[in-house]
């Protein structure tokens, strides 16, 4: 499966991370497992996306994930290294409780990362403000 | 080889029975006595039935012991039928607030009347025969005693594993403060176990009050070493994880000594020294300023005039 993942540049097949842009916010949607193929397309996908187009910000959203590990810990603080390269702040949303305690248990507790309760709170600190209630039907 | 071992039961055997034998016979004698004596007297204070009923109980439960020939067994299946009742005597004793050690001493009491008896029974008190079966029975009053005291042994364990539980329930609230502001009160030794609780109740707290703030206090900690100190800073690092910022207060000054001479680096965490100050912290960061009502109604008069 990791294989299939990283056959070619469009990723595809259904196996890539949708990847958002709202305003000059990418939204990033992690979900269920991530595969090494799918974490390299992911990390390319993301830096291309910021340099083609103007973001400021990108904002993880990992709360339909339930499990993790180093890997995902890497990967998410490799994300953020090379979003900080080129100028953009990313923002880690949505963790669950359970996750966060694995991931400090594992001794892995993200420095350096920004973190918010969920995507409106991430979007709020990166300056995009959503309002409810207004303008939605 | 066998034979010895055919032998010594052989020997062995007669004076077991024997005394299970006499246990039988003279059931009810010894109830009678076993009810005056201050046991019995005092955990069956309402009547002298329900003392007598109990002593005929545990002596037949001592002659099946004894019928067993596991004269020295704890866990001969003899007192498997009173080991409840035991448990619920010595239980009743210790209530009323005699130590462990002065319940041992009660039973022990017991063997008193029934060795009377025994020596009774034989026409030479002091024949070897008779000697014998004063000691088989001294054997397993002895083991009456242990079994007693192992039932107070674990009925305190699990009186301690049940208030233990209730601890880590009860200690640990989390309390809404203010909008998106939560704080947990820590009380009592922070144990691996426990801020594991902490932890847990705080991250969900967190995520159902939606809290960019989360205080620790830990004035009701008595000690802070390097294994509390790194519970604290996991605790942190979970709730910044959750996108709360955290703050640790209620560090009283011999606390904050002691971290620095363990040269615990609490550089991470951000700390106030009172509860009062880490809620002003988390206030003015969002923005919301406190001030009295009278002054700012002085200040209008003030104006006006």
């Amino acid at each position: 499966m990791t294989g299939f993942a990283g056959h070619g540049p469009a990723g595809g097949h259904g196996f890539t991370v949708p990847v958002l842009q709202l305003g000059d916010v990418l939204l990033v949607t992690l979900q269920g497992e991530l595969h090494d193929g799918m974490a390299e397309q992911l990390q390319q996908d993301i830096t291309a996306r910021i340099s083609d187009s103007r973001v400021s910000g990108v904002v993880i959203d990992i709360s339909g994930v339930e499990i993790v590990d180093s890997f995902l810990g890497r990967v998410l603080a490799e994300i953020a290294a090379g979003a900080k390269l080129l100028a953009a702040r990313t923002v880690l949303a949505g963790m669950r409780p359970a996750v966060a305690i694995t991931l400090v248990e594992l001794g892995l507790t993200l420095p350096g990362m920004r973190t918010a309760l969920d995507v409106e709170r991430a979007m709020e600190m990166l300056g995009v403000t959503t309002r409810r209630g207004e303008g939605s039907p | 080889m066998q034979v010895s071992v055919s032998e010594e039961n052989a020997e062995q055997e007669p004076v077991a029975y024997q005394v299970s034998a006499f246990l039988e016979r003279r059931r009810e004698q010894i109830a009678q006595r076993w009810a005056d004596a201050a046991l019995f007297r005092t955990v069956f204070t309402v009547s002298r039935d329900e003392a007598v009923e109990a002593g005929r109980a545990v002596t037949a439960a001592l002659a099946a012991v004894a019928a067993s020939g596991r004269v020295d067994d704890i866990r001969a299946s003899g007192f498997e039928a009173v080991r409840d009742q035991l448990g619920r005597m010595a239980a009743s004793r210790a209530r009323t607030g005699i130590d462990p050690d002065g319940v041992a001493d009660e039973v022990a009491a017991l063997r008193e009347p029934v060795t009377e008896l025994l020596r009774a029974e034989f026409g030479e008190p002091y024949a070897p025969e008779a000697q014998e079966a004063v000691v088989a029975l001294t054997v397993l009053m002895g083991t009456l005693r242990l079994v007693v005291m192992e039932t107070t042994v674990s009925a305190g364990e699990e009186l301690i594993a049940r208030q233990r539980e209730q601890l880590h329930e009860v200690a640990t609230p989390v309390i809404k403060l203010w909008e998106s502001t939560v704080a947990v009160p820590l009380i009592g030794t922070l144990d691996s176990a426990r801020s594991q609780v902490v932890m847990e109740s705080l991250l969900d707290a967190i995520v159902a009050e939606r809290a960019r703030y989360a205080i620790l206090d830990i004035t009701g900690v008595p000690t802070v070493d390097s294994l509390v100190a790194q519970h604290l800073m996991k605790t942190v690092a979970a709730a910044r994880l959750m996108g709360a910022e955290c703050i640790v207060s209620g560090i009283r000054p011999a606390i904050a000594q002691t971290i620095v001479h363990l040269g615990i680096d609490l550089g991470t965490v951000l700390t106030r020294s009172s509860l009062e100050d880490a809620l002003a912290y988390a206030l003015s960061e969002q923005g919301v300023e406190i001030a009295p009502l009278r002054a700012a109604g002085a200040a209008a008069d003030a104006g006006t005039r």
